[in-house]
Order: C-alpha cells, then sequence, then structure tokens
C-alpha cells in the first residue's frame, strides 16, 4: 500500500486519507460579478495534468486535517506535502 | 524442430498501412469508440477517406480493461436513448459485422441493499419502462430465482431488499468487438495506423487542419477525438479546456471455473460488479480509485474492500483465486454523463467524459459521433450531451442511476 505522508503526523497508509482534488482553487473574490461561464469554471472545470499536479487531501482517520500534495498522476509518486497555507514547493 | 506441427498464423483482420499526408477525418483513438466511429463513418455516410490513429495497439486500452457488461436502464430520457439505441445495435451487431463478438443477453440485476436503493431502483424501473426499456422490480426471492448463488440472507451487513432486473442486459466478448469493427472498417478502405501517437494539433484561423504525431504530421478535414482518459491531454493541444478528470478503474479475473453464474450482478451500494465470462473467469469490477491517475494501476485496498463486498454477496466464491488485477484510465465528468458533440475549434469534434460506461455505448456512440463528424451538427441522441451543459446547466446527472458503477 502506497505511504502517504501526513505534515502533521509522519507517513501513513493511503486508506487512512481522502482524497479533495486539485488545490490552490480560490473562493471567487466577487461571487456576484462572475458571468455563467466563470461560474462554470468555478464550479467544474479542474485540471487533468498527466504528470505533476498540486492537489488536496484529508488525514481522514488520523489528525482529521488537510494539507496539500504535489503527486505526478501518471507514476502516483508523491513528490511533496505541505501544509495550508503554505506556497506551492517549487520542485526541480 | 522442421514446425510441421505449428499452425499457420490466421489470416489478418486488418491491414496496417503507413499513414498518408491527408484524410478528409482523423479519429485520434483506436478503441471501441474510434473503430466504430470510423465504420459507421464509412457505412452510413459514405465517408472513406478516414484514418484511426492509435498510439499503442488497438483496442489496448480501455476496450481491453472493462467488464464488458452492456445494458441500457438508466434513469434520465438523454441517457436511456444514447444506451438504449446502443443496445438495439448490439443486437444485430454479430450480423452487422460478420464477426462473432459472443454477445449474450443473459440479464443483469441492479442490487438494492437499502430503502433509500429501493425507492431509487423502483422509480429507475418506472422511468426505463416509459422509455420502452425492458426493466423490472424483483423482489429477494424472485434475484434468487434468477441467480441462486446470490446471497439473499437478511444476516448480512447490506442484505439483498431486491433488485431491477434487465433482461436484455449482458456481455460481449471485447475483443471480438473491437476486430469486428477493425476488419470492416478496415475492407471499407480506413486506415488503422498503430503505434502513431498525436503530439500536436494543427490550426489556423480557430479551424482545425491537422495532427502532429510520432509517424509525421497528417493533414486532415475534421479531427474527432475518441481517446477517453487521456481527453484533457489531446484537448489541451488545441487549447481547450475540459470538466473531466481521469481516475484509475479496476476490474480483475479469477482462474476458469465450472459456470456457476448465469447472470450479471451489479451492486452499487456495496461497489462490486460480477458476471463470468464464456470462458469461465468470474470477471469483477470495482469503484473507481478517487484520485486522479493515469497509471493504469490503482490501490491495493479499493480491491480488498470489493473482494469483501462480493463474497458476502456470493459466498461460493471464498476459495476462487485471483487471476490478474488491471486499472484503465476512465475520464468522468462531473454530472457522469458522456460529452459528444461539436467544440469551440471548428471541424474538432469531441467524444470522451463516458468514465465507467463506455463500453456498452460502443455501437450507440459510434453511430452518433460519425453521425456528428459526417453532418458537422449532432444526431439527436447526443445533442443533449454537449460541452457547454456545464455552462447552460443542462446536465444530464446520472450519478443516481450509474453512481460509480456503469
Amino acid at each position: 500500500m502506497q505511504l502517504i505522508t501526513c505534515p502533521w503526523c509522519g507517513a501513513r497508509e493511503e486508506a487512512e486519507f481522502h482524497y479533495g482534488g486539485q488545490a490552490h482553487v480560490p473562493y471567487p473574490a466577487d461571487p456576484h460579478a462572475l458571468s455563467d461561464a466563470e461560474w462554470a469554471e468555478y464550479v467544474f472545470f479542474r485540471d487533468n495534468p498527466k504528470g505533476r499536479f498540486a492537489e488536496r487531501w484529508v488525514h481522514s482517520a488520523g489528525c482529521r486535517r488537510w494539507f496539500n500534495a504535489v503527486r505526478d498522476t501518471a507514476t502516483h509518486e508523491l513528490l511533496a506535502v505541505y501544509r495550508p497555507g503554505e506556497p506551492k514547493p517549487v520542485i526541480a | 524442430m522442421t514446425g510441421t506441427s505449428l499452425p499457420e498464423h490466421p489470416d489478418f483482420l486488418w491491414r496496417n498501412p503507413d499513414p498518408k499526408p491527408s484524410y478528409d477525418v482523423v479519429i485520434v483513438g483506436g478503441g471501441g469508440h474510434g473503430l466504430a466511429t470510423a465504420y459507421y463513418l464509412a457505412k452510413n455516410h459514405g465517408i472513406t477517406n478516414v484514418a484511426v490513429l492509435e498510439k499503442g495497439w488497438l483496442a489496448g486500452g480501455n476496450m481491453a480493461r472493462n467488464t464488458t457488461i452492456i445494458r441500457s436502464n438508466y434513469l434520465w430520457d438523454e441517457s436511456a436513448g444514447i444506451y438504449e439505441h446502443a443496445l438495439k445495435l448490439w443486437e444485430g451487431l454479430e450480423e452487422d459485422l460478420d464477426y462473432p463478438i459472443l454477445f449474450s443477453q443473459r440479464g443483469v440485476l441492479n442490487l438494492a441493499h437499502s430503502l433509500q436503493d429501493v425507492r431509487e431502483s423502483r422509480r429507475r424501473v418506472y422511468a426505463n419502462q416509459l422509455n420502452g426499456i425492458d426493466a423490472q422490480w424483483l423482489e429477494p426471492e424472485d434475484v434468487a430465482k434468477i441467480c441462486p448463488i446470490v446471497n439473499i440472507s437478511p444476516d448480512v451487513r447490506y442484505p439483498v431488499m431486491g433488485a431491477t432486473y434487465q433482461p436484455r442486459a449482458g456481455i460481449a466478448k471485447h475483443d471480438y468487438v473491437a476486430w469486428g469493427f477493425a476488419r470492416r472498417a478496415d475492407e471499407y478502405g480506413i486506415d488503422l495506423i498503430q503505434n502513431c501517437e498525436v503530439t500536436g494539433i494543427d490550426m489556423q484561423g480557430g479551424r482545425v487542419t491537422g495532427v502532429q504525431t510520432t509517424r509525421g504530421p497528417i493533414a486532415a478535414g475534421k479531427v474527432a477525438l475518441a481517446a477517453a482518459g487521456h481527453t484533457s491531454v489531446l484537448a489541451g493541444m488545441a487549447g481547450l479546456r475540459l470538466p473531466l478528470q481521469s481516475h484509475p478503474l479496476q476490474a480483475l479475473v479469477s482462474e476458469l471455473l465450472e459456470p456457476v453464474h448465469p447472470t450479471v450482478v451489479m451492486s452499487n451500494a456495496v461497489h462490486v460488479y460480477v458476471s463470468q465470462a464464456h470462458k469461465g473467469e468470474l470477471v469483477m469490477g470495482a469503484g473507481i480509485d478517487t484520485y486522479n491517475g493515469y497509471g493504469q494501476r490503482g490501490s491495493f485496498h479499493i480491491i480488498e474492500r470489493q473482494m469483501a463486498a462480493a463474497l458476502e454477496l456470493f459466498p461460493i466464491f471464498a476459495r476462487a483465486h485471483l487471476l490478474r488485477t488491471w486499472a484503465g484510465i476512465v475520464d468522468v465528468t462531473p454530472d457522469a454523463s458522456p460529452i459528444v458533440g461539436l467544440t469551440p475549434v471548428e471541424d474538432l469534434y469531441l467524444n470522451c467524459g463516458w468514465g465507467t460506461g463506455g463500453f456498452k455505448a460502443t455501437p450507440g456512440v459510434g453511430w452518433c459521433f460519425a453521425h456528428t463528424v459526417a453532418h458537422g451538427a449532432p444526431h439527436p441522441l447526443n445533442a443533449p450531451f454537449t460541452l457547454d451543459r456545464f455552462t447552460t446547466g443542462a446536465l444530464v446527472d446520472e450519478h443516481g442511476a450509474a453512481a460509480v458503477a456503469h
């Protein structure tokens, strides 16, 4: 089973976590100003890269806290984990 | 060794041509949908200057990885329309392709395990009946009559409280289906080009003009994408952003067993669906892995849960051995319905978002997508499945009826 490193608890089995999709998607600053197309983008459209992807995970069966990770969607390799509010790490 | 005991190589079912510099239509993706689209372009519309480009080998992606279930008992009119059209084509496909596809209408049971399941299932049965689809509601004792190995005891964690039944549903031999379409497309003069990965989409003034490939540039009057899990990557080459997320979907087979399982059993609530292939393997599918992934493999705990569910439903499987597991990459839309139609780029057509349910639609979507490409306008049956429904809000929300298990 794949190990995922929770930034608070350390490495735990994948089954302790739940997935939260793409990270760094901000709530619209002025929702009333959004067009239908902009709402569609916010509600339904997310990046879907084959390769590195910044995404959200929650340690449901542990500390129950959310965090972000950079993972390669082709290899499933976790390249970085970081806490909310921290910037997305630059990976060589 | 003289080799005299070796059989002759069977006849090849299609040529392996080199790409020509230009085609009227280039279809990207040589899976079931791409091959069926090519076939119906030729058969229904007389368009034969067509290439199907496949980055690997024909039908080696999801067409080789699905659990071959065919049914049309979807909730909404839009879905029932296209899936029932597909099922009717399946019923004549062996004759049409003049090729054995082992289409077996052994019926499908969709089990209900809670009162909520029961209500939703009965609602779906009524909706199906209004759409002329052969749906029935069965009480647990009738479930056991159709599939005696299902455990209908009330003493299990998720007891069987009934099921919907579609007798005309069934399974087919996925490889044979692909080969049947490929052979007929080839006979029409369509070029099936393997080991030819598209690396770029050429455009001029908002209009597609061809593709770049690992076997050189190919000009095209029209380009039709049928690349399932890799559609986001391809569409990105044309500057298109799609509401798709690609996930691994796992399936597995047991060793060969005596025939014990006469139908197809699906359970959305416990995330497993099971049939027995003609050869004798039990074929089981799971729910998708929740994370995005292009790796054609998934997480072990998904399979573990799937097996736990299968064992509770089918105690007789307890001593069966697992033979192989694998995953396909499924492209999932927010409303669990496909996107089939036009794009903002002129002459670029899109067939994607079938998620976990693409195999059963193969002839139906081939028929409708070919119509869409030939006429530059959607067939009435795929007209609801536009890209812009995610902006207009006219969603076809099949999560209730399809959920994880298509």
